[in-house]
Parts: C-alpha cells; structure tokens; sequence
C-alpha cells in the first residue's frame, strides 16, 4: 500500500494546499465543460427535460468507486485511510431534504454556484451569498440544532457493511443499477422533447 | 485559446457529452482519494469562511460556538484548510473552461416568466436553505453525494436519495420560475 499519498505522509499541509488548488481547478473546469455553471441546465434535471445532472453525476460516480475498488484490490489504495463522513441518518435525512428543496428554489448546489459565479451569472453570485448567510444563521442557531444535528448516529458505516455484502458486489450492484439508469434516463429525454 | 476566431464566431460552444465530463470530474475525484485521502468537497468552504469572519468581529463567541470553532484551528489559519483552496481552484478552473468555450455572460439564469428580482430572491432564499440542509448533512453535492457515494457511504447514500426526493417533491410548485 502506497496510497493515501498524504495519509502516508509523502507531502506535507503547506504541499497539500497547492494539491487543493489544482484539483479544484480540474474539478471546476469538468463542471463547467458539462454545463453546471447554468441554473436552468441544472434544474432541467428536476422537470425531466434534461437529464445531463444524473448522467454526470452517477458516471462520475462509477469512474471512482471502480478506480478505488480496483487499486484497493491490486494493493495501491488502502481504503480504509480514505476520509469517510460519519453516517447520523437522521440529521441526513432532513438535510438531505433541505437541500434539495433549496437545489430547485435557488437553482444551485455550493459547488456549482461557485462555477455560475464564475462564469458570469449574477443569480449564481446571489446564491453564494444566500449560502452564506444560511451558513451564518446555522452557526448562530447551533445550540438549537445540536439535537437533530447529531440524530441517528450510526458512525462510519458503508453499504456493505450495512447490508453484510462484499463491498465488490455493492459496486457491481450500483454500476448495473446506473447504467440501467442510463438508458432509461435517455428514454425519457426523448420523450419529454417530442410534441407535448 | 481561440479566443479571436478570424470568422468572427463568438457563439457559446456546446456543452461536453455528459458521459465525458462525467468520467472527466470521476477521474479527478479518484485523484483526490488517491493523492489526499479524501474526496471533493464545497461547502467546508463556506464554513471556513464565515468562522473566520465572525472571529474577527468576535473572537470569543466565535471560539465558544461549537460549529464555528471546528473550522478554527489553534496553530493555523482559519483559511489555510484544504476545501478553501480547492473551492478557489474551482472557480479558477471554472473561469478557464468558460473562457475557452465563450460562455462568459453576465445574465440571470431564469425562465421567461419570472422578473430578475424574484428570480434573484429565489437564489438567495435557496442559498439559505441549502446552507441548512448541507451543515445537517455534513456536506454537500460534492462531499457527501459524489465523494461519499463512490465510497459507498451509508449516509451518502441516504442523503443523496432524499436531496432528489426533496427537490422533485417541490419542483412543481417552483415552475414558473424555470420553464
């Protein structure tokens, strides 16, 4: 095992900010080359005339989860170093509700807004700031929330863990379930565009 | 960068085939796991920023809040974290690709029946919301849908199911604004 590279401790915080940097420009130029700098592209998604966002989204999805199962299996990547969020289902489900309400209303995620900024678009600029504030008012309101935000604390806990399946047939289960999802997604684009 | 094409042709360029950039932004995510350990992220972003913000308005309240003080560390800048750096990538890369591809444009994005200042009021108050949703969630889009996900996070998994259930549950009722 070799990787981690920065968990090994091949490089130190001062190198990893500069790792930062450039893999946030590679990862802004792919949102921006597919389109997620523009809120109607991206809000098409929820009215099923432009299905670009779960294409992006669940391809991107494959491409690591495959590249990490397989160097974790060829003994590069120890997935175990790989940082993982803890699960509290609860506080995830009402945030996870949260934001997609405020995807369809604002038209943005965090990061995207951050491209539609970028690219020009005011109302891109003025969700950046309405995420900020909101920020601002979930620090203000923390003791209030500290309840539902630590609700359904389960720890660090994968699917296969939790389904008691290896973690390689999770993976094929997801990429067959994708790429299903695909095609039927395709499906409905075609039909959303024709005569209404 | 073929910025002065000698046909005069400023259209926008289409966008990437989804597929593409989809494999495009994976392979950039692998990179992260494989390089840091860790995988993309944006709103830590926001947090680092407004914790450092009110520590200067306010040292003491911002060091006894306990979602504030995570995102101040004792030996280091509050801005010296890795997802600031990468969110400044984000818009530096975002910048390049839109430079390249002529879609700079200072507009709105809004459907025709809507007027600019309900469409401006409906990003901000959406910005808001999400911001609530994404500190519950410990993250957002990028850090707990795509990154969490690959790794076949229980949470991710969670969050992401209900982030599309939330939106398209709403969607109806926020039309005008879009189509």
């Amino acid at each position: 095992m070799s990787a981690p590279f920065y968990v090994m401790g091949l490089f130190d915080d001062e190198a990893s900010l500069a790792v930062a940097f450039l893999i946030g420009i590679a990862f802004g130029f792919f949102l921006e080359r597919a389109g997620f700098g523009s809120a109607r592209k991206l809000v098409a998604q929820f009215y099923l005339t432009d299905l670009a966002v779960f294409k992006v989204m669940f391809t991107a999805i494959l491409t690591a989860m495959v590249g990490t199962t397989l160097l974790s299996w060829a003994g590069v990547l120890d997935l175990s170093l790989v940082h993982l969020v803890p699960t509290y289902w609860v506080a995830q489900v009402v945030g996870g509700l949260l934001l997609g309400v405020g995807f369809v209303v604002g038209g943005y995620c965090p990061g995207t807004s951050v491209v539609s900024m970028a690219s020009g678009r005011i109302d891109g600029l003025v969700f950046v700031l309405g995420f900020a504030a909101g920020t601002l008012g979930f620090a203000l309101a923390f003791p209030l929330l500290t309840g539902l935000y630590t609700a359904g604390d389960l720890g660090e806990k994968t699917l296969p863990e939790t389904l008691g399946l290896p973690h390689g047939v999770l993976v094929l289960g997801v990429v067959l379930v994708a790429l299903g999802g695909f095609k039927a997604a395709t499906w409905v684009e075609r039909r959303m565009a024709g005569p209404r | 960068m073929a910025l002065d094409d000698p046909r005069g042709d400023t259209a926008p360029r289409p966008y990437m085939n989804p597929y593409l950039a989809g494999i495009g932004l994976g392979l950039v995510l692998l990179t992260a796991f494989v390089v840091m350990g860790r995988g993309l992220g944006a709103s830590g972003a926001f947090s680092s920023t407004i914790a450092w913000l009110v520590s200067l308005v306010a040292p003491g309240y911002a060091h006894s809040n306990e979602f504030l003080a995570r995102y101040l560390p004792e030996d280091a800048h509050p801005l010296k974290a890795w997802l600031v750096f990468e969110v400044a990538g984000v818009f530096a890369g975002a910048i390049l690709s839109a430079l390249l591809a002529r879609r700079v444009a200072r507009t709105v994005e809004k459907g025709p029946g809507v007027s600019v200042r309900t469409r401006l009021a409906l990003a901000f108050a959406g910005g808001i919301l999400m911001a609530f949703g994404a500190a519950l969630a410990r993250g957002c889009t990028s850090g707990q849908a795509l990154s969490g996900g690959s790794l076949l996070n229980l949470g991710s998994w969670i969050f992401m199911l209900c982030v599309f259930g939330g939106a398209y549950a709403v969607a109806f009722f926020v039309r005008r604004q879009w189509l």
